[in-house]
Formats: structure tokens, sequence, C-alpha cells
């Protein structure tokens, strides 16, 4: 592991402050030589790795603004402060009762200690867990700009089918991003340049030609919070994850679903999926699909042919379609049966 | 991985019968002519150690580390705290379990720098000081619920924070939560049994 300064700011605008400090503007924020930390799950793990090698940490943990750790609740609104951690979020009953979506995602993801250090906003900036990438003696797009994928043409069982490139089909893993992508989150980030929020799903980019550049955020820009709005599909919404183990091991295929019924039509659908794609995955085709129609296993069914239109495997992941597919089924018809 | 010989010069059999006590008794102060050098005016490099103060126990430590340690390797290497274990070192599989303000976290991916001013607990601090074990170790014994013992400090501590969390309801309650804790001995039925006896002992307290 690289050596690094240590450093404690104890306010957020402090922390943009020191984050401005010694790095240039234009350099993404994992390959910044200023870093946050704030849970370290995935950065610790990373440094450990070679894959990061921040020159300085800044240490979020001090910092004093209550709102920080705090979930507000209002007609409207679930608002997460950014240093909230997983299990607080995932075991919060106003949460679970308004949005079981939101509670479920973070409830399956990870394990009860992971949970107990993981910030939510560290959690929806996770990286990736592409073997490839983690292991330095690799050729790697997104950790060395240029320098060939290695999973194209290697053992790509977990990786993406859906938003790839020719340069990076490394999967994006994380849940709780899953149901902020459905229900139209907002991050709220503040940094040199003021504060701005941040459509979720503007928060993180496809890979492209850049896999590098994996957000929409500045190196000293900081998520103080998460705001999700609650609309008549929140009660009934669900997220199913299918594992190679029951728990604790990251998703297959998955699916968040939220939907606003009457009766047996669907008046409006959210869903997205995670373990197939590069990036948090909103799955708008599906849907279209469902919109105005009687939820059966017919239509259901149409919803996920249309989810995995565009999918494109390579030689171990082809089983990722069909089982992405009977997921998000799966998902539709528990979530149309949930008693609300 | 595990070092032959302690930070202290003691063997490793030696240092493992005394390591309670001793720890105990007195707390090493770890000090490196490094830190004393280092002259105020010069700006700080990231190989310069940090002096930093943890609470481990309920005992206080000031030790002088290099910012990359991580806590369970300041526990380990630095306090001599062995009873937390080092199993893959990257956040997989639970070994190295303790608290952290009464929180079960991993102490493998903490930075120790990190964890100033934090109440950290790990399995030498559970017993009681006449011995007495405490409720979760003692049913870990009555139930056999290991075989080769290196995951068990970990399920220990772990088992304590999700009865704590209120997450030991059920059979699959405990099954899911406790699933950060690899047992590659499968010893897991006896884990769930003892979680059971543990939970209802300490209800009744």
């Amino acid at each position: 592991m690289r050596p690094f300064l240590y450093e404690r700011p104890t306010s957020v605008s402090a922390a943009i402050a020191m984050a401005s400090r010694l790095d240039a503007r234009n350099v993404a924020p994992t390959q910044a030589k200023t870093q946050f930390i704030a849970g370290g799950t995935n950065l610790a793990d990373y440094m450990k790795l070679g894959v990061a090698q921040p020159e300085r940490l800044l240490d979020l943990n001090e910092l004093t603004e209550p709102a920080l750790r705090q979930i507000k609740t209002d007609d409207d609104t679930i608002r997460f402060g950014a240093l909230v951690r997983m299990g607080e979020a995932a075991d919060n009953n106003d949460v679970r009762r308004r949005c079981p979506l939101l509670a479920d995602s973070l409830k399956f993801a990870a394990s009860g200690q992971l949970r107990n250090m993981a910030s939510l906003a560290g959690n929806v900036l996770q990286r990736t867990r592409c073997e490839y990438f983690r292991e330095t003696s690799w050729p790697c797009n997104k950790r060395e700009p240029g320098s060939g994928c290695a999973a194209m043409q290697g053992v790509n069982r977990q990786h993406a089918v859906l938003g790839t490139s020719d340069a990076c089909i490394a999967t994006y893993h994380g849940d709780f991003a899953q149901a902020l992508i459905a229900l139209d989150a907002v991050v709220e980030v503040e940094g040199q340049r003021g504060p701005r929020k941040i459509p979720f799903a503007s928060l993180h980019r496809l890979p492209g030609d850049t896999p590098n550049i994996e957000t929409d955020l500045a190196a000293d820009e900081v998520i103080v919070a998460i705001e999700v709005p609650l609309d008549p599909w929140s009660r009934r919404s669900r997220y199913l994850k299918i594992r190679d183990r029951e728990s604790y091991a990251f998703a297959l295929a998955s699916a968040a679903v939220a939907l606003e019924m009457d009766g047996n039509t669907v008046r409006q659908a959210r869903i997205a999926l995670g373990g197939v794609a590069t990036v948090p995955w909103r799955a708008r085709a599906a849907e279209d699909a469902l919109r105005g129609n009687v939820l059966d296993d017919k239509i259901a069914a149409a919803a996920a042919e249309a989810a995995f239109a565009d999918a494109r495997p390579r030689e171990h992941n082809a089983f990722k379609i069909p089982l992405g597919k009977r997921t998000l089924v799966r998902a539709l018809l528990e979530t149309r049966d949930m008693k609300v | 991985m595990s070092n032959s010989t302690s930070p202290s010069g003691l063997s490793r059999r030696t240092f493992m019968t005394g390591s309670v006590t001793a720890a105990a008794a007195m707390p090493l102060m770890a000090t490196s002519p490094k830190a004393a050098e280092l002259s105020p005016a010069r700006a700080a490099e990231p190989r310069d150690l940090s002096t930093i103060s943890l609470r481990i126990n309920k005992q206080a430590y000031t030790l002088a580390l290099d910012n990359r340690t991580s806590l369970l390797d300041a526990l380990r290497d630095h306090v001599g705290l062995t009873g937390t274990k080092k199993g893959c070192d990257h956040g997989q599989c639970g070994a190295c379990t303790v608290l952290v303000d009464g929180k079960r976290v991993l102490s493998c991916l903490s930075f120790a720098v990190m964890n100033q001013g934090r109440e950290i607990t790990t399995v030498e601090g559970l017993a009681s000081a006449d011995g007495e074990l405490h409720p979760v170790q003692q049913a870990f014994v009555d139930h056999d619920a290991f075989q080769c013992g290196y995951c068990t400090p970990g399920q220990i501590v772990s088992a304590i924070g999700c009865i704590d969390e209120g997450h030991a309801g059920s059979e699959d309650d405990i099954r899911e939560y406790m699933s950060g804790n690899l047992c590659r001995c499968a010893a897991y039925p006896n884990i769930v049994a003892a979680i059971i006896q543990a939970r209802d002992e300490i209800r009744r307290a």
C-alpha cells in the first residue's frame, strides 16, 4: 500500500477546501491524490490491493453537521444523510414501512459488519468487483486507461451484459443504487464550485471509452445527502436478489420494482436491474411495456424481454440474460401480490 | 500472517498464556525514534508515524503507527491482543470482527488511525474480571460451536453484535445476519444453537 497522509476535517466546507488544495480540478475522484474516506470498506480494500493509491485521506467521520447522520422523513420524501450507515437505514422502521424496496436493498447487501461500517454515500460510489480490476497484474482500462481489458477474453461469468463497451464490461455490484435509480432519487453534493443536485440516474457514467471515469463527481465534491421522493408506488415495492449463495454475496441478477396498481392494471412502474449492468440500470423499456396493462405472467415476461433486448453476452455470462429475465418476472409478480 | 515471536519478544506460546493479564496490567507503549525526531516545522510526510490514542477493552493505549496500519494489525502486532484473527484481510470472512462503540465491524478494513476516540472491544474484553465467560462465549462452549476455532473469536463478537441489534429473533434471522462470518469447518448448526441460548440468557438478564 502506498503511504498516505491522514487528516480529519470537522466540517463539509473544510473537507472541500482541503481536497481542493492539492488536486487538479479535472482529475477523476478515484485517481485524485487526495481522497475522502468514510466507512472505508471499499477504499481500504482497494488501497491494500494497490488499485487505489491516494497520497492523502480525508476522514469524513468527524464532520459535525448533524444532518449528515440523520434520516428525515416527511410526507413527500425520505432524506438520508450521507454518513448514515447502511445497517441503520436498513433497520429504520419508517423507511421499511414507507418503501420496502429501500430497506431490502440495504438489508440484502454485504454483511452485518460491513453494513455497520459503510456509509450510504460511500455505498453508492463503491467500485466494481471485477477480478481483473482488483488484481493489478492484469490489463484493465478502468484501472489503467488504455491498457486493455482482460475480462473480454477471460473468465467473465460475473460480468455485465447491459451498458458494456469495447473498453469495459465490469459490473456495478451495488444494491441500494438500484433502489435509488428506480425511485428517481436525487444526490445532494457540495464542492468548491458550490452545492448542486444530481439526479441519481446521472451520478454514474457508462464506461464508453473512459471506464476510469465512473461518476459525475469532481475530486473536491462530497455527497452530503440522498433524497428519495415518496410516490404512490413507494409502498408496493420490493428488491429481489439472486446470488450464488443465499446471503453475503453480490447479485448475479437482481430487480428493484415499485408499482402503482389500479386493481390488476399497472398505473405506474419503476424498475431497475442489478448484477447485470455496468452502472445502476433503469429499465425504462420494461416500465413502458407494463404501463396501462393488466399485470399477468405474459405481460411480465414481455417486460422482461424488453429489459434485456439490448443485452450483449460474453463467453461465460450469457446465463445472466435468462436469469435476469426470470428475476424480473418473479419480482414483478411478487410486488403485484404485496398487501399494502 | 502471524509472527512466531510477538513484538514484545515473548514466544507465541508464552504470549498466548499470559497475554490477557499482561496486556491488562501494562499497556504497551510503542514509541518510535522517527516520531520523536519529528520537527514541528517540517510538513508531514506520508511515511511519518502518527501518534494515536486507542481505547481497547477499557484500557487506554498510545501507539506510534504508520497510517497504513489496519485496526486488526494494531491489535495483534502492536498491542499484542492476538485473539482477534486475520483470515482474508479483505473483509470477506469476518474472522477479524471487533466491536467499535458497541457495533460489530471488520478490523481489517478499518485503519487504526480512524479509530481514535472510539471504544474498541475485542474477544479478550468479553469475560468479566473474575473470569466468568460472557453468555455468548459460554454458549459456544456449551454447544461445541466450533472445530478448529480460528473463526470463533469473530463469530462470538459478531454474535454479540447480532443479538444487540435485535437480529437474532429466529434461526433464519441468525443465519442471515451472521452470514458475514464464515466457518470453514461448517459448525453453523451449533453456532446458531449457541446464539439462541445466549440470546435467551441475555434477554433474561
